[in-house]
């Protein structure tokens, strides 16, 4: 019963933030980064639902403008992990030996590698920006990535069907791609629901540090960062982002757990 | 502050009245003036009863170096005024009164000045001062022997010569006028050389104790040459790197006096306190880097002054706590300040859009604003300049960088499209116009223009003190004119006290002078 | 014994990488220690004399041979801004950290042991719903937001607490205690939603085990065997849980003193890095790997001979 709730819950909230993500492109109630000093810090009311900041800009608006800036980040340093990731793991599992030893050490060297050292390393080599925000996020999600698959493909080398292909003379690419990797699908779906979550989580801390994505553009850590000060004047304008910041990072975890769970069950 | 914040939080309006009525006091430079006049009301309160006891002032950092030849931090030199003197000092209205000479006079080249000695100055170590201190600390500054001048303010003395023990001649390689500001550099005991350990100053604090990164104590001089000054018996700076920290220490009482204390912070404090706020002789602007296109062009430079409203950004960014400004020169410097360029660029979106027409750019264009990440009140500037520029369909890019960055890329690298910064300023307002010379090492803008070069050539050497105001307000012009940049505002700094404590003054420099401050004991 | 050693020198070899990609690093990004010390006032020649002061002058190879050295020796320098030993600017942020770190996972273990048996005990009912659902929630809540909403709730409705104060504990133990409750609660909240999860199913495995039912039908009380037998064993996992994610806990707390204002390591790190203070970076940067590796080896070996099914070939 608790499984499907998971399952149930998480989608639901997620299909929720898509639909968002998706209004947001062709519609937001005030325009995003429209100043007006005069409305600085407005409670909500039915003008302005969340209120406004304290340039006067929509707190709704840019909420939901954030999900767009969570969705890249979360969706494209997935991709960077997976794909790194695949790389990576499917070369130190197949293989084994020095080479999975070499790669596994590289690891391990860049989880010891603080993500906010690294991500301010390559925000100050380039830009800060978005791009540059999702490759360090990126980096950051590649280990455990590597670390699932490879530890799938150590698992499924040894199963019958793995052996009875290299018998019959499969490339090592076909077995790899064919017969392996269809195998990990679902640790992979897991790993990238979860990091999905942990992606959108590392933004927002970085862009509350002033790191990640650069004003005006709506962050929700950025958001937070500049609603810190006026906490007790407008206490909606802290709420809103984190709020919403929850609420993603639950859906995608539950998400996530709910696969497992799926998974699990059938096996 | 919105009229929506006022009606419902009525509190909310009695600090505001509060605040625009020290804002009022403070912008006719008379923050001190406001004391003597309760002194005059309370009137009983002798100067007798005003001495004694003792206070300690929170400051942000460590000091770097107890020397006064060595330290450069701008921290330190703001305590150590209280421990040393040069021969002149710098006063509240941003000129510069006597100290350890009690009159000069400068030869008619400019080059010679002769300074008179006070009578019976002591070193805090008892000592009397003898011009032959004088001349050992600033020959030390001048690098005389080594040739390697410590300060470059002392880079063009020639020689300084003690013809007596009451008189000090410093000879000039050529005519300065800001020079004269030079001489408020601190004198120390001729071949002292522990001034690190246990500096020795003239000032009317002495030197106590120093604890590395706890706290400076010192102590009454009660030798001072002004009698009746200082009124304090102990003052303790105390380090408090942490804001809140500083904040908490101040709302429990184990501080009095709490410089630079956020507007935010300041209006949350209960009754018990009192803050000043006023300019600090800081022109933030939006820098422009003239050599590179589009700013290369007058008319965009001028576009963009009339597009930028800056009656907005004081009250959405510094929460109306900022006095408008129209060149490179902040109004403290009341004397040299030219007051007819505030409103040279009122906002006009359709003679901007018309400018940017004339220039080619009927369409707008696209350009990055480099701020450095360490100040939000310049990153908060930019986001409202990014969004005023809209209108006139200009885009602009924030891109906001680490303080090592800009130093090196924007600064001293020149590589940028424009930037938002505050400049610090000066006593002497040549050296704060002087960096828009053309071939000025500091000219970070770029910035060229023969005319200005030649009025601030004479503004270098001239003596005579109205024809050099008239240079100085003619070079403000000129650069507001040229549009150098946007120069948007002196955004003001509060000082946070407990109101038992009387007659602190602000300075437009950056220092804190305990030497007028005393407590009003409760009857 | 021949696996430990193995993975010692492993993970000796991972922080050599660490180390070198550190120093890397750091010297091809903008920004020049001696430019920022001295401000914008400075004179080129003045720079260039600091930078002679600082050892910058020298290239790149001979500054990591130096600096090498020394760390070989844990001797890592002096800071360029605080011209004060790299390891006892350290040592003296680390107190608050470390502090920081300890409360949390004090606070972990004391609200995660009675939800994670209340959990177990009443599985699949309503409770265990309920606390699931909490766990799920403060995994998910960013916990730097946690510390804001603490400190409007706490601090600016109530009047409980204030921002930073923070003092040693030496000075005054109880202001200390008081700086750091608020933002530890903050850490530990996701700390303690893993924990009840991890507690709620090593204790529903223990529960089926036959020692259970052998006490059940001495007629043994249910809570007795529960608190007496059932936590004890399932407590061990528990703890070296807790124990590993030392780290997380750690990383946590860079992002909370932020939000606190606590002179910590984090608050240091981001200060070292915007001033370009090389060794002081590079010290606290080997220091958190020692801390990375060190537990990461220790998960590994734990690992091993917790879990009997993990045997080397």
């Amino acid at each position: 019963m608790l499984k499907k709730f998971n399952l149930v819950t998480g989608g639901a909230i997620v299909l929720f933030l898509i639909l968002v993500f998706i209004v947001s492109f062709f519609y937001v109630p005030h325009n995003v980064n429209q100043m007006n000093i005069e409305n600085r810090l407005i409670a909500p009311n039915h003008n302005y639902l969340l209120g406004t900041d304290n340039f006067g800009r929509d707190v709704l608006s840019r909420i939901m403008k954030g999900t767009q800036t969570a969705f890249i980040v979360g969706g494209g340093s997935v991709i960077i992990g997976l794909l790194f990731g695949i790389l990576i793991g499917t070369t130190a599992g197949y293989f084994g030996g020095w080479m999975d030893e070499l790669l596994m050490r590289m690891i391990d060297a860049l989880l010891a590698f603080p993500g906010i050292l690294l991500a301010l390393i390559l925000v100050t080599i380039f830009q800060p920006n978005i791009e540059v925000t999702v490759i360090a996020i990126g980096i950051m999600t590649i280990p455990s990535f590597s670390r699932v698959i490879r530890s799938g493909f150590i698992k499924c080398k040894q199963m019958d069907f793995v052996r009875a292909a290299r018998n019959f003379g499969s490339s090592h690419l076909r077995i790899i791609f064919h017969h392996i990797l269809p195998n990990t699908v679902s640790s992979i779906i897991v790993t990238a629901s979860l990091s999905f979550s942990t992606a959108i989580l590392v933004e927002a801390a970085l862009s509350y540090l002033g790191l990640g994505i650069q004003p005006p553009d709506p962050s929700w850590g950025r958001m937070l960062n500049e609603a810190q000060g006026f906490a007790k004047l407008a206490p909606w304008y802290t709420l809103a982002p984190g709020f919403m910041l929850t609420l993603t990072i639950l859906g995608f975890n539950l998400l996530g757990d709910g696969i497992r769970d799926l998974h699990d069950f059938s096996e | 502050m919105t009229t929506f914040n006022v009606k419902r939080k009525p509190w909310l309006l009695a600090i505001l009245l509060l605040t625009v009525n020290l804002l009022l006091l403070s912008a006719c430079g008379s923050s001190n003036k406001a004391d003597e006049s309760e002194k005059d009301r309370k009137g009983t309160q002798t100067e007798k009863s005003k001495t004694g006891g003792s206070v300690v002032v929170a400051i942000p950092q460590d000091l770097d170096y107890l020397d006064p030849n060595l330290a450069e931090a701008a921290g330190t030199r703001e305590v150590m005024f209280n421990i040393f003197e040069g021969l002149l000092k710098a006063n509240t209205e941003g000129g510069l009164d006597p100290a350890i000479a009690e009159s000069y006079d400068i030869s008619d080249d400019g080059l010679t000045y002769t300074f008179t000695i006070r009578d019976g100055v002591k070193f805090h170590n008892g000592q009397t001062l003898t011009s032959k201190d004088v001349a050992y600390s600033y020959a030390k500054l001048a690098g005389l022997k080594t040739g390697k001048p410590l300060s470059s303010s002392f880079a063009n003395v020639k020689k300084i010569e003690t013809p007596d023990d009451k008189t000090v001649v410093i000879q000039l390689k050529e005519k300065e006028a800001a020079f004269i500001t030079a001489v408020t550099a601190s004198i120390i005991p001729a071949n002292y050389k522990d001034s690190n350990k246990t500096p020795i100053g003239t000032g009317p604090f002495k030197f106590v104790e120093y604890k590395k990164g706890q706290s400076l104590i010192v102590e009454k001089n009660k030798d001072y040459y002004v009698k009746g000054i200082p009124y304090l018996d102990k003052v303790e700076f105390r380090i408090v790197p942490d804001q809140e920290a500083a904040f908490l220490a101040l709302q429990s009482g184990e501080i009095d006096i709490y410089p630079r204390i956020a507007t935010e912070k300041a209006e949350q404090l209960a009754t018990g306190f009192k803050t000043i706020s006023n300019e600090q002789n800081l022109v933030q602007l939006l820098a422009f880097n003239n050599k590179v296109k589009p700013f290369n062009h007058i008319k965009v430079r001028q576009a963009i002054n009339y597009a930028v409203n800056k009656d907005e950004i004081i009250k959405g960014v510094a929460l109306g706590k900022g006095t408008k400004i129209g060149s490179n020169l902040s109004p403290v410097l009341s004397k040299y300040y030219n007051n007819e360029l505030e409103d040279l660029y009122p906002t006009d979106t359709e003679k901007a859009k018309k400018f940017l027409k004339e220039a080619g750019y009927p369409n707008g264009f696209e350009f990055t604003i480099t701020v450095p990440s360490v100040y939000p009140f310049h990153v908060d500037t930019a986001q409202v300049i990014v969004n005023q520029l809209e209108k006139i369909g200009v885009k602009a890019k924030i891109e906001s960088v680490e303080w090592g960055v800009w130093l090196e890329r924007v600064y001293n690298g020149r590589d940028y499209e424009t930037t938002i910064i505050g400049l610090d300023g000066k006593l002497d307002p040549f050296e704060i116009l002087s960096r828009y010379i053309s071939t000025a090492d500091n000219n970070f803008l770029n910035f060229k223009d023969p005319k200005l070069d030649k009025v601030l050539s004479n503004a270098k050497v001239e003596i005579d003190e109205n024809k050099r105001i008239t240079d100085i307000k003619e070079a403000q012009k000129i650069i507001a004119e040229d549009a150098a940049g946007v120069f948007i505002m002196d955004p003001h700094t509060n000082v946070t006290f407990k109101d038992t404590i009387k007659g602190y003054k602000t300075y437009p420099i950056y220092v804190q002078d305990l030497s007028s401050v005393y407590l009003d004991h409760p009857q | 014994m021949d696996y430990v050693l193995k993975k010692t020198v492993s993970s000796l070899f991972t922080l050599f990488v660490v180390i070198v990609l550190v120093f890397l690093a750091f010297r091809i990004i903008p920004g020049n220690p001696a430019n920022i010390i001295l401000g914008v006032e400075a004179t080129p020649a003045q720079v260039e004399e600091l930078e002679q002061k600082l050892g910058l002058d020298q290239t790149l190879f001979e500054q990591f041979i130096h600096w090498f050295k020394g760390v070989l020796v844990l001797d890592f320098g002096e800071s360029l801004r605080f011209s004060e030993p790299v390891l006892s600017l350290i040592h003296e942020r680390m107190g608050v950290t470390f502090s920081l770190a300890f409360m949390a996972i004090v606070i972990t273990i004391f609200v995660s042991i009675p939800l994670g048996i209340i959990a177990a005990n009443y599985k699949g009912k309503f409770l265990d719903v309920l606390i699931s659902i909490g766990t799920q929630i403060g995994l998910a809540i960013p916990s730097f937001w946690m510390g804001i909403i603490l400190i409007m709730i706490f601090g600016l409705m109530l009047h409980l607490i204030s921002v930073g104060g923070y003092v040693p504990w030496s000075e005054n133990p109880l202001r200390a205690f008081k700086a750091l409750l608020f933002p530890a609660t903050a850490i530990a909240i996701p700390q303690i939603a893993i924990l009840v999860r991890y507690l709620r199913t090593t204790m529903i495995e223990q529960l089926n085990f036959d020692y259970v039912r052998t006490a059940k039908s001495k007629g043994l009380k249910d809570s007795t065997i529960l608190l007496k037998h059932v936590l004890k064993n399932a407590l061990i996992p528990v703890i070296t849980i807790a124990g590993l994610n030392f780290g997380a806990i750690l990383a946590g707390s860079l992002v909370i003193e932020q939000v606190y204002a606590l002179p910590g390591f984090g608050r240091m790190l981001i200060t070292a890095i915007g001033d370009r203070d090389f060794p002081l970076v590079q010290g606290m940067v080997v220091m958190i790997a020692i801390i990375a590796i060190t537990v990461n080896l220790l998960v590994d070996i734990s690992y091993r001979y917790l879990d009997p099914k993990i045997k080397l070939k």
